[in-house]
């Protein structure tokens, strides 16, 4: 589904992302987990083509990131790190506005905004301006951001950030749900939450990959320790 | 084609959702209005002449305050990411934002169509330079538009937006008048050219030339077309 090869980003002198190359199947949920500042965002920056690579490819279903963005666009639902949403508009209006940008057909727009409000718990906030929103709900609103338009491919940068438990929950709920049908990447600081979601993971430290592995493989090769111990051995010294 | 009129459905909406559009508007009609009345009954003549030649001054920071948030504030809130991301080309984001502000200008400028009527009521109003008047201050309003919409491009913060696009707004405007007397002869008419406030007083007096309609749109598509570049590079 998406093939990254050789991926480099340097930003002036600073390497971001330092020769990561790894594929993520159809139909997968990819934790990709690293420490802060280990190249995560920019990955994912490059692949929804908010940046360009310095070195490298994707190929997200075939179509590769220098030629055809636009038809990796259309597949590609993307949640940027503590959704940046625009703040004056209400959020129909928002979701209203990337459905007719995702070419929702006009009487069709309607019920995908209101199931898309019953899946992330909108509706009780649908004429309500965004900036009046608390964190959580402005997390749910960038979720259904990036499902509008039902995309194949999901990448959710740090969709349970800043969440409060209850929240994280529910958050986890629908990454669970959604990734029956689709193929997700996503990453996240709590561990426990890629144990329980993910169907594989990858680790990677100052632009590098140091895992990449499934979580029964990880634990097999660093003798059963438990997750937190996995991740701090192999990102140590960051 | 539908995505420029769904960016400018959006843009359009945002500025009347703040106050900002209310604050521009009123502040625009105020100065405007203020200036051109408080000499227009000493010169006995209903004629926008006055009005029309205050314009460009008027405009050149105006229109950075209504342009400035353009990019500037998606860059700062970081919804810019989530627009790049959005299956839109920069040709698409920067048309759809750029029409939204010359729809703007041209709201705002509407209600001083009202001076154009009460004038004609107390005198023999000639109509000719005046609709040539208001073609012009669209294509004015429009290339001023374009200059903003490619300062806002620079930066994050919005004021330093709004000065850039006055600074360039303001030597488009002035440049002929102050520097006239510093200058050889043989590069008056290259500068003359370059002046945005020479070629509108030339629509504004009623001549339809050319050359002065082929200016505007040539500095909105500069202005444009640097945008392009500007938001290329920042990938």
């Amino acid at each position: 589904m998406i093939k990254i090869k050789n991926l480099t980003k340097y930003y002036g002198d600073l390497c971001a992302v330092d020769n990561v190359s790894f594929d993520i199947k159809k139909g997968e949920i990819l934790a990709l987990l690293g420490p802060n500042g280990a190249g995560k965002t920019t990955i994912y920056r490059i692949i929804t083509g908010y940046l360009k690579p310095t070195r490298g490819n994707i190929e997200v279903m075939n179509y590769n990131i220098y030629d055809h963005m636009m038809e990796i666009k259309n597949k590609i639902g993307y949640l940027p790190e503590a959704a940046p949403i625009y703040k004056d508009l209400l959020v129909y209006d928002y979701l209203d506005f990337v459905a007719d940008i995702r070419g929702i057909e006009k009487d069709k727009k309607l019920d995908h905004i209101k199931s898309l409000g019953d899946l992330c718990g909108l509706n009780d906030v649908m004429h309500m301006t965004i900036h009046e929103l608390s964190k959580g709900y402005r997390q749910r609103v960038g979720i259904a951001h990036a499902l509008m338009g039902d995309p194949e491919i999901l990448v959710l940068d740090e969709p349970t950030a800043g969440l409060d438990p209850n929240q994280i929950v529910e958050t986890r709920e629908i990454i669970k749900r959604i990734g029956k049908k689709k193929t997700i990447i996503y990453s996240t600081h709590i561990l426990s939450e890629a144990e329980a979601t993910c169907d594989r993971i990858v680790i990677i430290n100052k632009g590098k990959i140091v895992a990449d592995d499934t979580l029964e493989g990880l634990r097999k090769s660093l003798k059963n320790q438990s997750f937190e111990n996995i991740f701090m051995k192999l990102t140590k010294g960051n | 084609m539908k995505n420029i009129k769904n960016i400018f459905r959006k843009e359009f909406k945002t500025y009347f959702i703040s106050p900002i559009a209310y604050i521009v508007i009123s502040v625009f009609l105020i100065i405007i209005g203020w200036l051109f009345f408080s000499t227009f009954f000493l010169e006995k003549q209903a004629s926008l002449t006055k009005f029309f030649s205050l314009l460009p001054i008027t405009f050149a920071f105006i229109i950075p305050a209504v342009t400035m948030r353009l990019f500037s504030e998606e860059i700062n809130i970081g919804s810019y990411e989530l627009l790049i991301t959005l299956p839109l080309s920069f040709r698409e984001i920067i048309l759809g934002k750029f029409f939204a502000a010359v729809a703007f200008v041209a709201i705002m400028l509407s209600p001083t169509l009202l001076y154009a009527f009460s004038t004609s009521l107390i005198g023999d109003l000639d109509w000719g330079p005046v609709i040539g008047g208001y073609f012009g201050a669209i294509l004015l309003g429009a290339s001023f538009s374009a200059v903003g919409l490619l300062a806002s491009s620079f930066t994050k913060n919005q004021v330093v937006a709004f000065i850039i696009g006055m600074a360039i707004c303001f030597s488009l405007t002035l440049l002929i008048d102050f520097v006239l007397f510093f200058i050889p002869n043989v590069f008056i008419g290259f500068l003359q050219y370059l002046s945005a406030n020479y070629h509108f007083q030339n629509i504004a007096k009623g001549v339809l030339d050319l050359r002065d309609i082929i200016y505007f749109l040539s500095l909105s598509f500069v202005a444009l077309y640097a945008t392009n570049l500007v938001i290329e590079e920042k990938k």
